[in-house]
């Protein structure tokens, strides 16, 4: 973690997904940085996204499989409603049954470790 | 002082090691056979190298290259960024560094145990500390850990766009193999692929499977860049330099582009073939072969539209007519490419360019080559180039 990210992982903990709003002109930006490339103000805060979204891309990995993740694994780009995009995984899905544009919704998934992890899964599944 | 690098600079000696999955000594040995064997093609001594580019990746830093080949005095050494986006980008800083005056005979190269040594296919880890660190840290908790995974977001997303099959990607693979079975040197070398071969192959990362993968290569690969004018009193026929540029645009990512607009093409690869195209004077149609970048096959079809050879989703019909096969409209990597002859990041690819425009490769079209397109990384930070007949 660094300075410009440990926020976001933060809010995880708490349940939350998080998305960076600059304070100068209100744009939301993610992946977070220090400084808004539109206005070039340092303020920001943060904001809490519904966790509803749709299917922009994905892939589903098959190998190389390394230790700790259940293959196959289905990776998500996710079109947030508040109209960032977030990289994540879709759980609880076949592969045959992601595809484009499908709704889906976020959940927290937490590791062995206790560690926090926003994922999605597809909406109005269990 | 020129105001632009159109024929400045050329490409004057090329160096490769042979190509393995074992090489059995350092990369600085590889680093510094290439050199010399490129120094040699040229008629040049080691000894008048004073310029030396490699990428920030490379383990064998310059003046540890400068000692084992007997360089002596050195006026530039420079390292580029972005893994395979370095390569042309080596050439630039070359030719950019012959034309200015700040060094005469510079010498790009990289050398890689990437097989025996560190994979590329291994992933990223480490501390987070640095901000390619933490840009790594949105996708490695989730298991996007290997270049596959990062280019099958886009490759997904265009394919589904455009209509792409798993075939189109295949006849990719074959054409570039066919050229392979020519080469010697390459992986390929006597290893047909057939259409159900590559649709029976493992899935690595949908839609790729494990024959749109480039290769894991032990080798090494050199290019001596010096004046035009000095290039046509060496030994080969010089391949001029046209047109050079580095390319990176608004949003870029380093392989994970993922918050632009749209995901159906490449923004950074557009940016290059203008600059290219506006600084040589040429365009597509002008351009009689090429080696894109081919980490991934579905790179190569995507490129075609960013190099205007074709309209936004028209790639696949060039692919399907083969138009990248030694008859076509575009021989594209004839030396098989990082899919066929072996990975070394792109520089290989700069050599069979150079070998086209010589009328020296294995698999040489019959029509003339009068000019070459060459791309460096695609989804990275990148760089393309037109070498020309001197
Ligand atoms: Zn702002």
């Amino acid at each position: 973690m660094g300075l410009d990210n440990a926020w976001w992982w933060k809010m995880a903990a708490d349940d939350k997904l998080g998305i960076q709003r600059c304070l100068g002109c209100l744009t939301l930006r993610h992946p977070p940085r220090p400084m808004c490339g539109d206005c070039h103000s340092l303020e920001w805060d943060a904001v809490e996204a519904s966790g509803k979204g749709s299917i922009c891309s994905y892939t589903v990995l098959r190998h190389p499989q390394f230790p700790g993740y259940e293959y196959p694994l289905v990776i998500v780009l996710v079109d947030l409603e508040e109209g960032t995009r977030v990289t994540s995984q879709l759980v609880g899905c076949e592969p045959e049954d992601v595809d484009f544009g499908l709704q889906v919704e976020m959940l927290i998934q937490r590791d062995p470790d206790g560690f926090k992890l926003p994922v999605f899964k597809l909406a109005g599944s269990a | 002082m020129p105001i632009s690098l159109k024929d400045e600079a050329a490409i004057a000696g090329i160096g490769l090691t042979d190509f393995s999955k074992q090489s059995g000594v350092s990369e600085l040995s590889l680093a510094a056979q290439c050199i010399k064997s490129a120094c040699d093609d040229a008629g040049i001594s080691p000894g008048e190298i004073d310029g030396l580019v490699t990428y920030t990746l490379d383990s064998s830093d310059e003046v540890e290259v400068a000692r084992a080949v007997g360089a002596s005095d050195l006026s530039f050494f420079s390292q580029i960024n972005y893994g395979g986006g370095a390569a042309v980008g080596t050439i630039a800083q070359a030719a950019m560094a012959v034309a200015t005056g700040q060094a005469s005979n510079v010498v790009c190269y990289r050398a890689m145990n990437g097989r025996s040594g560190k994979r590329m296919g291994q992933g990223v880890s480490g501390d987070i500390s640095s901000s390619d660190l933490i840009h790594w840290s949105w996708y490695t908790p989730y298991g996007m850990l290997i270049p596959g995974s990062w280019i099958a977001m886009v490759a997904n997303k265009y394919m589904h766009r455009y209509g792409v099959t798993r075939e189109d990607l295949g006849r990719v693979a074959i054409s570039q193999r066919n050229h392979a079975l020519r080469n010697p040197r390459a992986y390929g070398y006597g290893k047909p692929l057939t259409m159900e071969q590559y649709l029976n192959s493992k899935q690595i990362a949908e839609p790729l499977c494990l024959y749109d993968f480039c290769q894991e290569t032990d080798g090494a690969c050199a290019i001596l860049v010096t004046s035009a004018e000095r290039a046509r009193d060496l030994k080969q026929k010089p391949a001029v330099i046209r047109a050079v540029t580095q390319a990176s645009s608004r949003g870029q990512e380093q392989m994970t582009s993922y918050y632009r607009d749209e995901l159906i093409s490449l923004p950074e690869m557009e940016l290059a073939a203008k600059r290219i195209y506006d600084m040589s004077g040429l365009g597509p149609d002008d351009i009689d072969a090429a080696c894109l970048y081919d980490a991934f096959t579905s790179e190569i079809i995507m490129q075609l539209e960013s190099f205007g050879f074709c309209g936004a989703g028209e790639g696949k019909y060039l692919v399907r007519e083969g138009a990248l096969d030694v008859d076509g409209r575009l021989p594209n990597n004839t030396h098989g490419g990082l899919i066929s002859e072996g990975y070394i990041h792109g520089m290989n690819n700069i050599a069979e360019g150079v070998r086209l425009i010589r009328c020296d490769s294995t698999s040489q079209p019959e029509k003339a080559v009068e000019h070459v397109l060459v791309s460096s990384g695609v989804g990275v930070p990148t760089g393309a180039m037109i070498l020309g007949r001197g």
